[in-house]
């Protein structure tokens, strides 16, 4: 098994703030992977370090077995799309493709053309004045026509409206059902990315919350509902993500190992979604520990 | 060719619905033993979802007897929803009656019946996975 | 890398490019006939013994406002090109987010910047280059006629130095963008920046490339002469206008006697007793008008004045000569070039190291 990224205890702080901390992170490839986390938690300094447009303050990151951005082979592995699909405005659709061409020697025009005609883009016409789905859509053709090994797509349909955000996804599954290509992609709406990721990381206030396969995960956590009851007195085996209580009731969201037997319990299967939302939850709540403890000290 | 959709409320995880969408298609006639399945690229292609999912969904279909691939060309359907399997739905759909009557005079609502029903076939599909 | 690189530039390319030529049209049209006058009406004219100024006043006079936009052209391209060409060649990138296209193509970062200096930065010093060489070539019969080339303002203005201003305004511009990350604050700094280096190397480093020449003079009593009292009053003091050295770069003048030493008041006093208001007027006046401004008696007093003082002193005149211009050009062109290099190695190192 090998690991497309491999962070160990990774790190990275501007002045004083860790925008990202303590990441240790390994991916399997051939997989398309989901990251989830709320705006600020370090989603895209992971990527831009992944890249190589960072250099990690702490910690060690290996991508692809080597050192992002080592060199020009190392680079030619890599596909990257930045927040934004940045393009050159004054450049038309035709340039972006020499321009593909000219920095990459592994560069398939033949795929690129194909694409920019399945697309419909008009090759004459300048990135600036294309709508924000056709940049998008322009940017994975460059990304992608360089053949990568890895393909990392920061918050790639965050601005598109839904047509523009379905098209999107389908020519990146388009492009992954072709060949051997591991897909790391962020986002910090889980709805994006469920229908596509077999593999999710959560990442919150700048730390690792979660990992793992998705049928996995779907598999493993469960909603419990029945009477009142203490938490610790579940057995080992069951962890609680995520708790409520009123008088009468519990609601309890719990990763399990095995299935659960209690008879006292409704228990209900969760989607992503669910999941995601609880360990967010969890990870605040335990900020707000932290914070409380700092005030006490 | 057939053609998938994806009913993302369902709570039917997207593999299943694509093996159900076979099945029905079988049934129904619009897929016939011979026929080629989409490809992967293609079904992706239309649904924007992750290739895994509709190799499983091909696989559990192989394994169901349903289709089978070959490399480098497609997957193609091999059986049919056997008419044992259709004979057999007959007395399967008046036993389900009897016992929808049977629930309505216990007193339960429409409502009950349905949650009684999909609790019970929800735990026996864990039971059979577990 | 170079072809896209040079796709970025072409349109900015073009614009000087056509510029150039259409400048360069002009030039050649224009400029025969200038030589030409010269060539005739000057020459006539010396030969029939008039005073210089008149015989100047054809050459002069002809397509001034065209002298004017050639000098123009050549003093404010090399900043233009810093601001325009310099500026947003990098901080462009990271003001849009581009780089982190261009970083994550099959090319290193160390590439990408060394082409895109490289490039811009030869078209820069081509581009200033022609234009001061073409220029020089068409304003040479105004030289010939001005003979203040070597001065510290025209000196910028003639052969091909303004290729190194504006390679050194390119890097500059191309530094400051990328340590700004904005392009609009780098255009500032550098126009600003720019403008302090040149001047600050016409006035105190270049006269001092070589050690200057050093000549005695008599006191031209045709020259701009005159006197001034220091505004705390009772010091007073006789000064010269430079003598008349041709094409050559004055570093200073004085009024000194054989043992070195200027006038002193009092022998000033002593010397022109008769002169109304020997505390004269504050700046020199052209001898020739302070005459005139005088009546007859006074025209004699300052006359006997000025040779009263020529008796003792004479004028002493620091400077560099004529025919080290073109020694000059090289070693301020090469200062420009090693500054300018200077700033592309800090570009490398600040995107080796730190850009992140």
């Amino acid at each position: 098994m090998s690991w497309v990224i491999d962070a160990q205890g990774l790190g990275k702080r501007y002045g004083g703030r860790w925008a990202l901390k303590g990441c240790d992170l390994q991916i399997p490839s051939g997989h398309v992977v989901g990251l989830v986390g709320p705006n600020g938690a370090g989603k895209t300094t992971l990527l831009h370090l992944a890249v190589g447009l960072l250099a990690p303050t702490a910690g060690t990151l290996a991508v692809l077995g080597r050192a992002p951005a080592a060199d020009p082979d190392q680079l030619a592995r890599v596909g990257f799309v930045a927040q934004d699909t940045p393009t050159y405005a004054r450049l038309t659709v035709a340039d972006h493709l020499r321009f593909g061409r000219q920095m990459n020697p592994g560069w398939d025009d033949t795929l690129a053309r194909q694409r920019v005609a399945e697309l419909d883009l008009d090759l004459d016409q300048r990135a600036g004045s294309l709508s924000g789905g056709q940049r998008a859509q322009l940017a994975l053709t460059l990304a992608v026509a360089k053949r990568p090994e890895l393909l990392v797509l920061d918050e790639p349909v965050a601005s598109l409206d839904p047509l523009a955000r379905r098209e999107f996804l389908q020519r990146l599954m388009e492009f992954v059902a072709e060949g051997e290509v591991s897909v790391v992609l962020s986002s910090h709406l889980v709805a994006d990315l469920e229908r596509v990721c077999d593999y999710l990381i959560v990442l919150v206030d700048s730390r690792l919350q979660l990992a793992g396969d998705v049928d996995d995960l779907l598999a493993t956590h469960r909603r419990l509902v029945g009477p009142r009851r203490d938490p610790a007195s579940l057995p080992s085996g069951q962890e609680v993500i995520e708790e409520s209580h009123t008088d009468r009731q519990s609601t309890l969201l719990v990763r399990c190992d095995g299935p659960v037997l209690d008879p006292a319990w409704t228990v209900e299967e969760l989607s992503l979604e669910d999941i995601v939302l609880a360990y967010m939850g969890q990870a605040s709540s335990t900020r707000r520990a932290r914070q409380a403890l700092e005030v006490l000290s | 060719m057939i053609e998938f959709h994806l009913d993302s409320r369902s709570g039917v995880s997207p593999y299943l619905q694509i093996v159900q969408q076979v099945r029905q298609a079988l049934r129904v006639g619009m897929l016939r033993e011979g026929d080629q399945l989409p490809t992967v690229k293609e079904v992706v292609g239309q649904l924007a979802i992750n290739p895994n999912t509709v190799l499983k969904a091909y696989r559990e279909l192989e394994h169901e007897g349903l289709a089978s691939a070959r490399p480098g060309v497609g997957t193609f359907v091999t059986g049919s929803l056997g008419a044992e399997s259709i004979a057999a739905q007959g007395p399967l759909r008046q036993a389900l009656q009897r016992w929808i009557v049977k629930a309505r005079r216990a007193g339960l609502d429409d409502e009950s019946i349905e949650a009684l029903f999909r609790d019970s076939f929800r735990s026996t599909a864990e039971e059979d996975i577990a | 890398m170079i072809a896209f690189s040079w796709r970025q530039f072409r349109t900015q390319a073009l614009i000087g490019g056509a510029g150039l030529v259409v400048l360069g049209i002009i030039l050649l049209v224009t400029g025969p006939h200038l030589v030409s006058i010269y060539d005739t009406a000057v020459a006539q004219c010396r030969a029939s013994g008039g005073a210089s100024s008149d015989c100047n006043n054809p050459v002069i006079s002809t397509y001034s406002k065209l002298q004017v936009l050639a000098t123009a052209l050549v003093l404010i391209v090399p900043v233009l090109i810093g601001m325009f060409w310099g500026a947003p060649l990098i901080a462009r990138e990271l003001e849009t987010g581009t780089f982190r296209l261009a970083w994550t193509q099959s090319v290193s970062r160390m590439r990408w910047l060394l082409v895109k200096l490289g490039l811009v930065g030869l078209a820069s010093a081509v581009v200033a280059g022609l234009l001061g060489l073409m220029v020089t070539w068409w304003y040479s019969p105004i030289d010939k006629v001005n003979q203040n080339r070597f001065g510290t303002a025209a000196f910028g203005l003639h052969g091909f130095v303004p290729a190194g201003y504006a390679l050194f305004a390119f890097a500059l511009g191309a530094t400051t963008g990328l340590l700004f990350r904005r392009t609009l604050p780098a255009m500032a700094v550098t126009l600003v920046g720019f403008v302090v280096a040149r001047w600050s190397v016409g006035f105190w480093i270049r006269p001092h490339f070589m050690t200057p020449v050093t000549k005695s003079f008599g006191i031209d009593p045709n020259g701009a002469l005159g006197f001034s009292e220091s505004v705390a009053g009772g010091s007073l003091q006789f000064m010269a206008g430079p003598p008349d050295i041709p094409n050559a770069l004055i570093v200073s003048t004085g009024v000194v006697n054989n043992a070195g030493q200027a006038p002193t008041s009092a022998f000033l006093q002593k010397a022109c007793p008769n002169l109304p208001g020997v505390n004269g007027p504050p700046s020199p006046v052209q001898g020739g008008q302070a005459k005139a401004a005088l009546s007859g008696n006074g025209q004699q007093a300052f006359q006997q004045c000025i040779t009263t003082i020529s008796s003792k002193f004479h004028e002493v005149a620091t400077y560099q000569p004529a025919n080290r211009f073109w020694v000059f050009q090289t070693y301020e062109t090469l200062l420009f070039v090693v500054a300018s290099a200077a700033l592309a190695g800090l570009c490398v190192w600040w995107v080796r190291r730190r850009l992140s």
